[in-house]
């Protein structure tokens, strides 16, 4: 397992640095210069010049890049031009709000997919599953956004039930806060539901004709609890790596929903950061999120490992 | 979610198979709508439709029906208009991205499959580091930093789709390469370019061809989320996404002006989607799958 684990790492450490590498460029791709985007209007050559001196932004680009690695690994990501605030300030204030918005998401995927799963995988071939594998499918051409609309329109505009827009921290209002969370999280379950709902129904359909599941019924246990006690579990190990999967997925997708239903989340900060070209902002979350998509991915790959041991010794 | 990730995700989906004759009946409707849609987005200009940028006031958020057969957007544009000329926007985006793709990564993967060595360990890790950059994040990010505009949206969409043509094309050439036809051509004294063009193009084309109807389906979803989120192309320009978008704006008065851009944009994805994964399911070696 140590060997497994140095492997992996050995393999993360470039990923990481070409992350960084990739993140820097895309901000080169920026047209002209940063120097004018912060002084806007008053762009005049000298102040320009002086202030490019101020931020290195004359130095030859790999120069430039060191010293940003360097700050980066200081925890020194910058800060805006606009608010004064740092970036680490501004995404640790952020991300708990993403984390709470994918954690509930995240459950709700969970419990509207695996009884949809297990319903499917034991009616295997009727019309019930076929109509749920087909509608799983359709799903898929129905992106958040879409759902979105949906759900203000019936549960915030028909209805009237919750809000569309609306948070409050929790620590004022804990009702408030989880209601404003209804909608957004139940969004992004809607994109979850068919890939677990899929990738249990699968693995439950082969577990079910295991010898051992033939011998619990001829024990003549009831069917509830062969399902629930005898065959989830050893049909859930791909389910535990594709919900791991899935935080990379969910990051997008809170992207989009953030800003949608106005969550102060790290999905918000960024689409915010773009729209008022704040371009220290969006370096630093961008480098973030990616960092932590990767970060993600690894400790999945470990949980995966831990979990089948195939992995460890096969060919990872 | 799901549909911004041209990965295994949507590759693995199947409609139900046993029932041929249905499946057969939606891959017509499938094919029919993108006909349809297709036609109207390159005939736009001679159809006899209202201008989709011209505003007519009076008619601001008038309902479908009577001058405007759809309706009119929030500034009074014929939605109808606006629909059929947003949908050259997805369709050319949506059909051009992945072009790149499947040039780029589709040779990418093919040599990387058949010479192996350095080329392939260098190719793997490419994609893994593209990969490891969430792929909305990475549109959004590079479209600000360069502008927004279609030629940009569709050249940033068509970076993040190599890397799934890269994944498709090594691994079916990795496995094709090892087939006889492949060792007798060899035997022969083919070149190495010859193997590749003449041996193996013609097996990974129809596999990449499936993998690419599949790639037009997410690339209309991603541009539209840019569209959306007003991050992608610039108005007044209609696209189905910022209709959603602006349609949004008045879903207690005009809901009808975010679900029709929607039931378009959901269609024709879906439509591809159908035909891609048929397409799949006819091209995959794996036994079974027929």
């Amino acid at each position: 397992m140590a060997k497994f684990v140095g492997r992996r790492l050995l393999h993360l450490l470039p990923v990481l640095f070409a992350v960084t590498l990739l993140t820097f460029l895309i901000a080169s791709l920026l047209p002209g210069d940063l120097a004018y985007v912060m002084l806007g209007d008053q762009a005049t050559p000298e102040k320009v010049a002086a202030l490019r001196a101020e931020m290195g932004l004359d130095l030859p680009i790999w120069q430039r890049y060191g010293h940003w690695l360097w700050g980066v690994l200081h925890g020194d990501l910058g800060r805006s031009f606009r608010t004064g605030e740092t970036v680490l300030a501004a995404v640790t204030d952020r991300l708990p709000v993403s984390l709470e918005l994918m954690v509930i998401a995240e459950v709700m995927g969970l419990v509207i997919g695996i009884p949809l799963a297990i319903l499917c995988a034991v009616k295997s071939g009727s019309g019930l599953d076929r109509f749920l594998t087909g509608l799983a499918f359709g799903k898929l051409s129905l992106p958040s956004f879409m759902v979105a609309i949906l759900l203000i329109y019936l549960f915030a505009v028909e209805l009237n039930w919750l809000p569309a827009t609306g948070w409050v921290p929790f620590a004022e209002d804990p009702l408030g806060n989880l209601k404003s969370f209804v909608l957004p999280a139940l969004t992004l379950a809607f994109a979850e539901w068919p890939v677990l709902m899929r990738v249990l129904r699968s693995d439950m359909i082969a577990t079910l004709q295991e010898d051992y599941i033939a011998m619990a019924k001829a024990k003549g246990l009831r069917p509830a609890r062969i399902l629930l006690v005898h065959a989830l579990k050893p049909s859930s190990l791909t389910l535990v790596t594709v919900t791991g999967i899935n935080i990379g997925r969910l990051i997008g997708g809170a992207l989009i929903v953030e800003t949608i239903f106005a969550l102060p989340g790290i999905g918000r900060l960024l689409v915010g950061a773009i729209y008022a070209r704040d371009f220290i902002i969006l370096q630093g979350v961008v480098l973030f999120v990616a960092t932590g998509f990767v970060v993600v991915n690894f400790i999945v790959d470990m949980l995966y490992a831990v979990l089948d041991p195939r992995i460890r010794h096969g060919r990872a | 979610m799901a549909v911004l990730e041209i990965d295994g995700d949507t590759a693995l989906v199947s409609p139900v198979r046993k029932q041929q004759r249905r499946v057969g009946v939606l891959f017509v409707c499938a094919v029919a709508w993108i006909a349809v849609i297709g036609l109207a987005a390159i005939f736009a200009d001679l159809l006899p439709i209202a201008s989709p940028t011209d505003m007519d006031l009076l008619a601001r958020r008038a309902a479908p029906g009577g001058n405007h057969l759809l309706g009119a957007d929030h500034l009074g544009r014929d939605e109808l208009s606006r629909l059929i000329h947003g949908g050259r926007v997805s369709l050319t985006v949506g059909l051009l991205a992945p072009v790149i793709g499947v040039l780029i990564g589709g040779s990418l993967g093919m040599m990387a499959g058949y010479f192996r060595g350095r080329l392939e360990t260098f190719a793997v890790g490419g994609v893994d580091v593209l990969l490891a950059f969430p792929p909305l994040v990475f549109a959004l990010a590079v479209t600000a930093y360069l502008g927004q505009s279609v030629l940009n949206i569709t050249l940033v969409i068509g970076v993040l789709s190599i890397p799934a043509f890269t994944r498709v094309s090594r691994a079916v050439t990795l496995s094709l390469s090892e087939r006889e036809f492949v060792t007798a051509a060899r035997a022969l004294g083919a070149t190495h370019a010859r193997i590749l063009i003449r041996e193996l193009l013609p097996n990974v084309a129809l596999p990449l061809l499936a993998f690419f109807l599949l790639g037009v389906a997410v690339t209309i979803v991603v541009e539209g989320a840019l569209s959306f989120l007003g991050l992608g192309v610039p108005p007044p320009t209609a696209s189905w996404g910022s209709m959603i978008g602006e349609g949004r704006e008045s879903l207690d008065i005009a809901p009808w002006l975010a679900f029709l851009p929607a039931g378009f944009m959901f269609a024709t994805v879906l439509s591809f989607n159908i035909v891609g994964d048929t397409l799949r399911a006819l091209t995959d070696p794996r036994p079974g799958t027929l």
